[in-house]
């Protein structure tokens, strides 16, 4: 029996290119007692398009969504992709500070949406409404020799006045929940470098350079993997990596996986629950290298034994050579 | 009752948007006007004269000038007709320039405004009592808040005019931000060079008390006549002892104490001299690194200190100094890099600040001038600046200019390629702004002698990559991204109020803005003194600005203090609260509310308890007044009868 109930507004992509965002994502609720209730006639919520045209147009449909939610009394939505959130946390602040705004939307509607939804990021309900004790005792998997660079994108914490969540400038929230799940995190500097977004299509050629860019620091970290929250950051780091490499000269062959399969790979979750087929760049690696956390204690101790043996077999070596030296001495 | 009423046009400034010959024939037919007039300049000479003339013409004994603020003119006018042979305080302003003509362009709704509010001012004065000034005795002692460069030029200049100066540092040392500096622009002139001396003279000077390490606690009283407690921060070593020898310094085991010096540049001692030329030359213990106080034992200071100075059990001291003027140049902070996660916020240790790079350039700074990296002490061949880390960003809420980092980026980037003749400099910035005597040809050398390149744009990102720094920005000139990959990045952090300078002013009871700088009487006319009297100000407390502009101040403001000390008496406002002893029922509620300790209890002959005002005191603010529950505090020329004849004047029908 889940704890705590939420919306749970997926959005397009999470139907189409990012199946294995939504797949991984309900699997690691489930597996944390999360309950989510995806909201019975959703409608895109406007994304990039609307907003350009017409800022009351892309509010009320975004809007729309938020007057279903509202009627479903779980007072939070949790939004897997960032631009689904930007757009539906904008809606939100604007129209519950202002009021001519407000009615200006709810004009557009047919039901009014009266400001009675908490938009918030899978990943800040994990940090914040979950917390890292939890996610961490679901463990019972480990990835030895994973090094994951976390990238989380422009919009997941940008900008500030809207997205209201962990640093704007130098996020931690992913590092952290991957660091709980016992993954080992690099140091990355472009954690918010742009990916190119929305531009693969008109100007493929920056949006090669720009994740060419996001790839090599990843590489130069000492990462093996990169970690993502956001469908079409995934898509461009993924699926172009091999446009990438044809255009740039590299030979990039990094996995590029949704935290929520890291972490689902951690509960132990089979490859297949969590969309891993799905990966454009294969993850096969990763998967073969779990081990349960048994196995890894138990290598871990065998690991010090033998470090211990080989030490003490270090000191048993000089002992013989200076024993035979003060018998030279001796003869 | 004969009221005479004068309009001023202020050119076109209330006569544009107010039709002021019809407000004069209006006011004619008020019960009580003997004459109204209209007039181009009222504050003019030719005006005054006419309100002098007219008030012996035609016998007036009442006068409203209708023009602007009273703020700008009500002593003017006094002045005017206390020349023609009334009370001052007969006089009343209408304010129909800046609550009229200026805010509103209804020409009809102006005019209808300002006849009511002329209206209410001859309600008023027609119930105006005479008042007369009471003079006291003024105490010539000034006291100097800040020993930086502008409270030492404050303190220098009333000290050789003869005044007893007690200047009081909140540093163990008197220099303040400029005895940080390496070189000063345009000139290239050694900064403690210049500074020291006036530092030697300042603690040399018969007329000067310094009290260093020493904040200011509390400040009673008013002008000519200020108490002010003092309160000398424990240094746990006896000053009158101390040499200033150093060997405490020298043997101290503590080597990780943050140098507030030197701005966190290198570590120090538990036990320091701040820098070599500090003014007192004495120790200090900074207690929260200081092995005595976090570990409980220690004492080499105490063993090896050759005149027994230190002691450990030492406890701040309060003392009280009575002065009649008070100069404030508290000087300024800066904004901490936790404000800037872009340029990684303090995380990467080869971003450094202005200030602590010139430390770096300076021969007695902690690296003896050599220019180092923080994180490798590699000499660093490129080194990039960025100006307007935070200045003119509406959203870290400085919109303001910080005014001289232009000039010291370009010193700055002069001074790199001296001590680093292969190296190479970036400049980002937004606008250089070089508006001084010689500075913007001091811009252009750093760009044409010393081959800094400028780039228009701004800083989006700082990157580590390996040992290098990759900066990522926008050149606007050319539409494009630019990244270097610098060994060193500087961020000109923008200037913010000096930190505690709102605590400051509310003891001063002078006004600061949204930002912390305190509030000029008047931007142009009055820049050094504050709306409260006897109160001036000198430097970057005022708001950010150089050394000459600092200097300027402190001399300013100190003619301001030698000025009001030329008289021996100075004369009271009578405007003040005045208690009927008849109707008060010492309550004391007045008391309670007094924001300037100006009431307190009389027991009369009979043994009733009333309150009573220390005139000298009252600062005529009435909010004794409003408390009071049985009408018995009045303030005198604003009185309840008073301010209900205004009432009544535009309540009319």
């Amino acid at each position: 029996m889940a704890e705590k109930e939420y919306a749970y507004y997926t959005g397009c992509s999470l139907e189409g290119t990012a199946v294995e965002y939504d797949m991984s994502m309900r699997q690691v609720f489930k597996a944390l007692g999360v309950g989510i209730i995806e909201p019975e006639d959703w409608s895109c919520c406007g994304s990039t398009p609307a907003h350009t045209v017409d800022r009351v147009f892309a509010a009320a449909l975004a809007a729309r969504n938020l007057t279903i939610i509202e009627k479903m009394g779980t007072g939070i939505v949790t939004v897997p992709c960032p631009s689904c959130l930007s757009v539906l946390k904008r809606a939100h602040l604007g129209m519950t500070q202002d009021e001519s705004f407000r009615n200006e939307v709810n004009e557009l509607l047919d039901e009014p949406y009266e400001g009675g939804v908490v938009p918030k990021s899978t990943l800040q309900v994990m940090l914040e409404d979950v917390g890292l004790d939890a996610i961490a005792s679901k463990v019972t998997h480990a990835l030895p020799g994973l090094v994951v660079a976390p990238y989380y994108g422009c919009i997941l914490t940008r900008p500030p006045e809207i997205a209201q969540f962990d640093d704007p400038e130098n996020p931690v929230s992913m590092d952290k929940i991957l660091e709980a799940v016992g993954v080992k995190v690099a140091d990355y500097a472009f954690k918010l470098e742009c990916c190119g977004a929305a531009f693969g299509v008109p100007k493929r050629d920056m949006v090669n350079r720009l994740t060419y860019r996001v790839l090599s620091m990843a590489l130069e970290a000492g990462a093996n993997c990169i970690a993502v929250a956001c469908p079409l950051c995934q898509q461009n780091l993924d699926l172009r990596q091999g446009q990438v490499n044809s255009t740039m000269g590299s030979s990039f062959n990094l996995p590029i996986l949704y935290f929520s399969q890291i972490v689902g790979l951690t509960y132990g979750l089979s490859p297949k629950e969590l969309g891993m087929d799905k990966l454009v760049v294969s993850a096969d690696d990763i998967v073969r290298s779990r081990i349960t956390i048994e196995e890894l204690a138990q290598r871990e101790a065998n690991a010090k034994a033998a470090e211990a043996e080989a030490k003490a077999a270090e000191k048993l070596k000089k002992a013989k050579a200076k024993e035979e030296d003060t018998k030279t001495e001796e003869t | 009752m004969r009221v005479g009423v004068f309009i001023c046009h202020c050119g076109s400034n209330i006569a544009g948007t107010v039709d002021v010959a019809r407000a004069a024939a209006e006011l004619r037919k008020v019960p009580g006007v003997a004459f109204a007039t209209n007039y181009m300049y009222t504050c003019s000479e030719p005006g005054q004269d006419e309100i002098k003339q007219a008030i012996k013409r035609e016998n007036l004994d009442r006068i409203v000038v209708a023009a602007c603020s009273p703020r700008m003119h009500e002593l003017t006018f006094r002045r005017t007709i206390e020349k023609a042979g009334l009370n001052r305080y007969f006089l009343e302003m209408a304010n129909i320039r800046e609550h009229i003509s200026w805010v509103g362009l209804d020409k009809e709704a102006n005019t209808i405004k300002a006849i009511e509010t002329i209206k209410m001012a001859v309600a008023k004065v027609m119930q105006n009592k005479p008042l007369y000034s009471s003079s006291f005795k003024i105490n010539k002692r000034v006291l100097v808040i800040g020993g930086g460069v502008a409270g030492m030029q404050a303190a220098l200049d009333c000290g050789d005019g003869g005044l007893e100066v007690v200047l009081v540092e909140k540093s163990p040392s008197v220099g303040g931000m400029m005895a940080r500096l390496d070189k000063t622009f345009p000139t290239i002139d050694c900064s403690i060079c210049i500074l020291g001396p006036k530092m030697v003279d300042v603690a040399q000077h018969d007329k000067i008390k310094l009290y260093a390490y020493s904040e200011i606690e509390d400040i009673k009283g008013y002008v000519g006549n200020y108490e002010v407690k003092i309160r000398k921060k424990a240094t746990y070593v006896d000053w009158t002892k101390c040499t200033g020898c150093g060997l405490c310094m020298e043997k101290c085991p503590s080597k990780n104490s943050y140098d507030y010096f030197n701005f966190g540049v290198a570590p120090t001692k538990a036990i320091n001299i701040p820098f070599p030329q500090a003014i007192p030359k004495k120790a200090k213990i900074d207690p929260d690194f200081c092995r005595q106080f976090t570990k409980g034992k220690c004492g080499v200071c105490a063993k090896i200190c050759p005149t027994g100075a230190i002691n450990y059990e030492m406890q701040d001291e309060i003392v009280t100094e009575e002065v009649g003027a008070i100069v404030v140049a508290s000087g300024y902070g800066l904004i901490d890099m936790d404000k800037f996660p872009e340029y990684g916020g303090g995380r990467y240790p080869d971003v450094i600040t202005g200030i602590q790079y010139e430390r770096l350039l300076n021969a007695s700074g902690p690296t003896e001038g050599h220019i180092v990296r923080p994180s490798d002490h590699t000499e660093p061949k490129t080194v990039v600046f960025v100006s307007c880390a935070g200045s003119r960003d509406k959203s870290l809420g400085i919109p303001y200019c910080s005014n001289f980092c232009c000039m010291y980026i370009a010193k700055q980037a002069i001074l790199t390629k001296d001590h680093i003749p292969d190296s190479q400099s970036y400049v980002f910035y937004m606008d250089i702004r070089s508006p001084g005597k010689g500075y913007d040809e001091f811009t252009r050398r750093a760009q044409e002698d010393y081959g800094a390149k400028y780039v228009r744009g701004r800083v989006s990102r700082i990157y580590p990559k390996g040992k290098k720094l990759v900066v990522v920005g926008a050149d606007t000139l050319l539409g494009t991204q630019v990244e270097v990959e610098a060994d060193l990045v500087v961020l000109a952090t923008a200037v913010t109020a000096a930190p505690g300078a709102a605590q400051l002013a509310e003891k001063l009871h002078i006004s600061y803005d949204t930002f912390g700088f305190y509030v000029e009487s008047h931007p142009k006319l009055r820049p050094v003194e504050t709306n409260t009297s006897g109160v001036f100000l000198a430097g970057a407390a005022q708001g950010p600005k150089d050394i000459p502009a600092s200097v300027g101040q402190g001399s300013a403001a100190a003619a301001k203090v030698l000025a009001l000390f030329s008289k021996d008496m100075l004369e009271s406002d009578p405007a003040v609260a005045k208690v009927n002893e008849n109707t008060c029922v010492g309550c004391l509620k007045c008391k309670l509310t007094c924001p300037f300790g100006a009431i307190q209890e009389k027991e009369l002959r009979g043994g009733k308890i009333v309150a009573s005002v220390i005139e000298t005191v009252c600062a005529g603010c009435g909010v004794c007044t409003s408390t009071c529950p049985c009408g018995a505090i009045q303030l005198s020329h604003f009185t309840d009868n008073q301010l209900l004849a205004e009432v009544n004047a535009i309540c009319q029908k």
